[in-house]
């Protein structure tokens, strides 16, 4: 019956209107894509960040050194063709240590982002979605985590569960909630607001599926980029923790608790202070210009 | 504006109470038995005991919690455990180190920050502005106790120009009265003491002022771009004023309202900043007294001593709005 129905019925669109030239629609990702690749500062922040990735991956083929190796005789050589960025206080090549190092540092950088997105996601899409007096207690727990300045709060929560590379990455993940839980509330105040979600729900979807097919796609562009610049802040503020002891302990190669390590050679050996330092300050810089360049890509109303 | 400030000052008590809440809780969270930590392993029973009710640890939570926001109230903030002093006698000279150095921190932020951006908008493209935003680009992943270290390094090690820590010469030190020390030497006459006081705070100075300065040279360029190419500024030169006061008589009165707000939340920023500046600079300042607290697990110090900052941090900002709705009226309305 539906058949012959269907048979009998003009089609609803005319047949003459030709197809829907390909190239001239592209998907927003692609365009964005187009977007990054103009911008040349943002590449360079993409070749730092892929750089320290690939380090960080093949440390066992890249270091000519294993992190852990020393010999006290070998202390404090100034750089050479053997150890180029010298080494230690008990012997153990800079260079190697640096490159297991970018293990660390982009480990705690990505998941403890991964983490705050995660949960402040989760949060924020709560506060915003079913608002009233959820929302308002959710936002008023974002307003106070935001009212200590951050690496005071990561201070406070590993002096209590204390000092380890593990808690300092939680504390980390922590501060960082309340920014993402902001960013995704602001996000379904204004989505929820549209005419095709409430077009949406006309037709029965539930709010599990709007949520996934509507709001999360919406909110996908200001994650990233405010998660790029999250990890550039998370990279640094482990680094703090590391240099204040309370990160990562011995002998693990992490470039913040290096520094404080061999601060007090500074006179005898100024080389084991400047490249820990130099990896850190790259690192960063790489994924802050790559976020710059993501948010100038991925804002619409940045389009000229 | 008054209704507004009320408004502001409401939302500030619950905000107030939650951090106090995360400050009360910290000794409480942390597993285990928090008086056999402090003490270590080889603290007798009756010490553990002595210590647990001395820090009211024996009692329930919520006695406990209304007991301690009484005593903020009324200026208590408990007894240093390492000292035996109560904390609200002797964090001033802290307080007062830290005030100091980021006072000069956001002085050099500012002058520095605020005319490498005019120049930078003003000269747009030539090779000022590149290399200035590049800078500033670095100053924002500056980790600053590397950048302190290296100053140390360069200015003190190697050229020998500055002193590498502390704030005042000690064969010759300030007499302390308000512990500002730039206003202490100031009262007392001792110019030679006042200028080693400048000498000590400016190594730490540039250190902790890098972030801002590079964030504030980056709002001030953009809002100065924008703000010179309204109608109004060609108007200005169409008159044939000169280009200067153009840029800093007309330009910079407007450009500047973003400027403020980043210039106060960066203020705030910088007491969390300042515990690292001040690790390496051996600066006596409220950093140090929490980080010194924190190897000693003196908690009511570590307690007190985040609540106190925090308050700060929160006051700053709460100051920085009222600001901001008195130089731009359209943010009342909101």
């Amino acid at each position: 019956m539906s058949e012959q129905l269907a048979k009998s019925t003009p089609p609803l669109v005319p047949q003459h209107v030709p197809a829907p030239v390909e190239d001239k629609v592209i998907s927003p990702w692609k365009e964005a894509w187009r977007n990054f690749k103009k911008n040349k500062i943002a590449l360079v922040g993409l070749s730092i960040v892929s750089f320290f990735i690939i380090l960080a991956i093949f440390a066992d083929l890249v270091a000519p050194y294993h992190y852990r190796d020393g010999n006290l005789a070998d202390k404090h050589i100034s750089p050479s063709a053997e150890h180029w960025f010298g080494t230690d206080e008990f012997g153990r090549d800079i260079l190697s240590r640096i490159i297991y190092g970018a293990r660390i540092s982009l480990w705690v950088g990505f998941f403890s982002v991964a983490g705050s997105v995660i949960i402040g996601s989760l949060l924020g899409i709560i506060a915003g979605y079913y608002g009233k007096w959820i929302d308002g207690i959710i936002s008023r727990i974002f307003d106070i985590l935001l009212a200590f300045p951050s690496i005071l709060l990561a201070i406070a929560v590993v002096s209590v569960l204390g000092p380890s590379l593990k808690n300092a990455l939680i504390a980390i993940a922590i501060i960082n909630i309340p920014t993402f839980g902001r960013l995704l509330r602001s996000r379904v105040l204004s989505v929820k607001e549209e005419e095709y979600i409430t077009a949406a729900r006309a037709i029965g979807m539930s709010d599990f599926r709007i949520l996934i097919h509507h709001i999360l796609p919406n909110s996908l562009a200001p994650i990233i980029v405010q998660g790029t610049l999250a990890i550039a802040a998370a990279i640094i503020e482990a680094a703090a923790l590391g240099f204040l002891g309370m990160g990562a302990q011995p002998p693990t190669p992490e470039w913040g608790k290096m520094l404080a390590d061999s601060k007090d050679f500074i006179i005898q050996a100024p080389w084991t202070v400047l490249f820990p330092g130099l990896a850190i300050m790259l690192t960063v810089l790489g994924f802050n210009l790559m976020g710059d360049g993501l948010r100038d890509a991925l804002d619409p109303r940045m389009k000229s | 504006m008054f209704a507004y400030t009320i408004r502001r000052l409401a939302t500030l008590v619950p905000v107030l109470l939650g951090m106090t809440f995360i400050v009360f809780m910290m000794i409480r969270a942390i597993p285990g038995n928090p008086a056999q930590l402090i003490l270590g392993q080889q603290a007798t029973q009756e010490a553990i005991e002595g210590l647990t009710r001395r820090l009211g640890l024996d009692q329930p939570w919520y006695t406990q919690f209304f007991a301690y926001i009484k005593g903020l109230i009324t200026g208590d903030l408990g007894v240093s455990l390492k000292t035996n002093v109560p904390i609200s006698e002797e964090i001033w000279p802290y307080l007062a180190a830290t005030m100091e150095l980021a006072f000069i921190a956001m002085i050099i932020a500012i002058v520095v920050g605020v005319n490498a951006g005019i120049i930078s908008a003003w000269f747009q493209n030539s090779w000022f502005d590149y290399s200035a935003m590049v800078l500033a680009l670095i100053g924002v992943s500056m980790p600053i106790f590397w950048l302190g270290l290296m100053e140390q390094y360069v200015f003190s090690i190697q050229l020998d120009l500055l002193p590498t820590t502390g704030r005042d010469n000690i064969r010759v030190p300030v007499d302390p009265i308000t512990h500002l020390y730039l206003i202490d030497t100031l009262i007392q006459g001792r110019f030679d003491q006042f200028t080693e006081v400048i000498r000590h705070l400016i190594l730490p100075g540039v250190a902790l002022g890098t972030i801002p300065m590079a964030i504030i040279a980056r709002m001030t360029r953009s809002s100065m771009l924008e703000v010179m190419r309204s109608d109004y500024i060609r108007t200005a030169r169409a008159k044939g004023m000169k280009m200067f006061w153009v840029v800093y008589k007309h330009s910079l009165k407007n450009a500047m309202i973003p400027v403020v707000t980043v210039i106060g939340l960066q203020t705030g920023l910088l007491l969390g900043g300042a515990i690292l500046t001040e690790t390496i600079f051996g600066w006596p300042g409220i950093g140090t007294y929490i980080y010194d607290a924190i190897s000693f697990r003196d908690y009511p110090v570590i307690q007190s001593g985040i609540l106190v900052v925090a308050t700060i941090f929160v006051l700053i900002n709460l100051l920085v709005d009222l600001l901001y709705a008195a130089i731009d009226p359209r943010i009342k309305f909101k």
